[in-house]
């Protein structure tokens, strides 16, 4: 065949650079957060001998099958605190990574379908507008001025009684965030080093000196676990225990459609999401499957559920078909808080338990976890989520306002 | 849709059944002498093994009986099914070949409770 009439091969974003014998730091992970945070240590802590292990290829794990929803009308102060952070990122990120990656503030509405849901929305506002968050609470009518394809008729199982909204919420593309950060990364110096997976840990006593991996050992001052649902494999073989269970998360898509959905909707109670990409397909999704699972897949009835779901929502969307389903394996904790913080190993630091909800994530937990390795204690935006919460009782619990997944 | 077979019911679709967690996981045996850091192990953590996991589910649309399932976290397959109260099958097993060939197979007596911790995977 002849390649002639190929065209040039479009410039590479970054390297593909064989390890090096040791760096000043290693992050095991090329997930959004994995790359978040090589890019801070590089660019705010000046740490440029630094390099990110990827076991498959560069944000091929959960980055790459995330819905890309993005807010951050979370409950308490912390969480508020540490997502309304990482929302001011994701405004400014696109000139600063000079890569638009289609951030389209849009908005997110989370339906109330419940006297229950409804106490709890309406609290979460005020405790939102209260952190300086944006936040609205919306009766049925307004739900339908800003979406008309939803029904709020009362001709459903749970009609629709009101919902949240966040303005200044949206969707971005994922992968687009992977590689713009991944191109600053290498034009830092930062090593992106792929299909090499950490299989151990060189310990001297309790201080980790290195990460054995299939492309040989490398030494290092630290180690930055950024590994999502395959943390705790890591953490076994770091030697310490960490309190996360590992869940297969779906989502699925149509085929293209119209413009028809103009904001991102929620629904807690009857479990599915959906927003409209910018090519047109119709993004879904819903919970985690109930079974711990690192098999990339789930199981059909929740699709067949959260289809369901989503066709009594939008009546519009009846005839459209499910083109692809796929499942990451999301890392999910107790209190549905992340765990960014120190870990009992020395000089080795872990970024974990974003469950379904770690993209929107991405820029905060970038930049507070490159402050904690960088630094050795934490920022003080993700003090509050070290693992020792889980000893001293300062939960942060987020079960409400994680939502149905996401 | 996973197929599991209840011990009393026989094969039904995984959407009879709710999940729960880690099996063999026991009540402290003495509550009032824990440490902080003992609770947060009792309370928090679980295993999250990568491969072969014993559980707990529930017949909630049957029987509605618990039991014990050893499944493996990646490939999905169940590899045993046993009732609450009994060991772990591949502790059986361990017992068994620990013991000589030409004696019947005998649990030591620590084994004997179901309940115990160290029993979890
Ligand atoms: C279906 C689905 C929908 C979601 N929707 C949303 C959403 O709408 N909004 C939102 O905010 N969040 C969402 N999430 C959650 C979000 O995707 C995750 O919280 C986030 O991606 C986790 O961080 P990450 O990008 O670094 O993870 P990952 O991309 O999973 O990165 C972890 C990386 O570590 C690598 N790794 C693992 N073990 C090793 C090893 N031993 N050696 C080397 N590398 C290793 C993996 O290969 C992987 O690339 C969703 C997740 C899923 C699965
Ligand atoms: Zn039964």
């Amino acid at each position: 065949m002849s390649t002639e009439h190929l065209p040039e091969h479009p410039e590479f974003l970054w390297r593909n650079p064989d390890p090096k014998k040791s760096y000043d730091a290693v992050i095991v992970g090329g997930g959004g957060h994995g790359l978040a945070t090589a890019y801070f240590l590089a660019k705010n802590h000046g740490m440029r001998n630094i390099a990110i292990l990827e076991k498959g290829w560069l944000a091929g794990g959960n980055m790459a099958r995330n819905t890309t929803i993005i807010r951050s009308n979370y409950l308490w102060d912390e969480s508020a605190a540490m997502y309304e952070h990482s929302l001011k990122l994701w405004e400014i990120l696109p000139e600063e990574l000079e890569y638009d990656f289609l951030f389209s503030q849009r908005g997110v509405m989370n339906l109330a379908h419940t006297l229950g849901d409804v106490r709890e929305s309406v609290r979460r506002v005020g405790a939102n507008q209260l952190n300086g968050v944006d936040a609205e609470w919306l009766d049925p009518k307004q739900v339908k001025e800003l979406c008309p394809i939803l029904n709020i008729n009362d001709n459903i199982r749970y009609p629709v009684m009101g919902a949240t909204y966040q303005p200044r919420a949206g969707i971005a593309k994922h992968d687009h965030v992977a590689w713009a950060f991944a191109r600053k990364c290498d034009e830092m110096g930062v090593d992106i080093i792929q299909n090499c997976e950490v299989t151990g840990f060189v310990k001297d006593g309790n201080k980790v000196t290195g990460v054995k991996t299939t492309r040989g050992t490398i030494n290092t001052e630290k180690v930055g676990l950024c590994a999502a649902g395959y943390t705790s494999v890591l953490a076994e073989m770091a030697g310490f225990r960490i309190p996360i269970q590992s869940h297969p998360l779906q989502a699925l898509v149509s085929e293209l459609h119209e413009p028809v959905h103009p904001t991102v909707v929620m629904s807690n109670h009857v479990h599915v999401y959906v927003s409209q990409a910018h090519k047109g397909e119709l993004v879904m999704g819903a919970g985690v499957d109930s079974y711990n699972g690192y098999g990339q897949r789930g199981s059909f009835h929740v699709i067949e559920e959260q289809m369901a779901a989503a066709v009594e929502l939008f009546p519009i969307f009846a005839r459209a078909h499910v083109l692809r389903t796929w499942g990451g394996v999301v890392d999910t904790t107790m209190d549905a808080s992340p765990i960014v913080g120190a870990t009992p190993v020395e000089n080795m630091f872990v970024n974990c338990g974003w469950g379904t909800g770690g993209f929107k994530g991405t820029p905060a937990a970038g930049l507070t976890f490159a402050h904690t390795i960088a630094t050795g204690s934490p920022h003080a935006l993700n003090k509050p989520f070290g693992m020792e919460r889980f000893e001293t009782g300062a939960l942060i619990d987020e079960h409400g306002a994680a939502a149905v997944a996401h | 849709m996973l197929l599991f077979t209840c011990p009393n019911c026989g094969p039904r679709n995984e959407t009879e059944f709710h999940y729960g967690g880690q099996a063999h996981v026991a009540y402290p045996a003495n509550p009032a002498e824990l440490s902080d850091r003992e609770w947060a192990e009792y309370l928090f953590y679980r295993e999250n093994t990568r491969g072969l996991f014993a559980e707990r589910w529930v017949h909630s649309a049957g029987c509605r009986k618990w039991f014990n399932m050893v499944r493996d976290t990646v490939s999905y397959d169940v590899k045993a099914v046993y009732r609450i109260g009994e060991l772990r099958p591949e502790t059986l097993e361990r017992a068994a070949a620990a013991t000589a060939p030409d004696q019947p197979q005998q649990l030591a007596p620590a084994q004997a409770n179901p309940n115990n911790a160290s029993e979890g995977v």
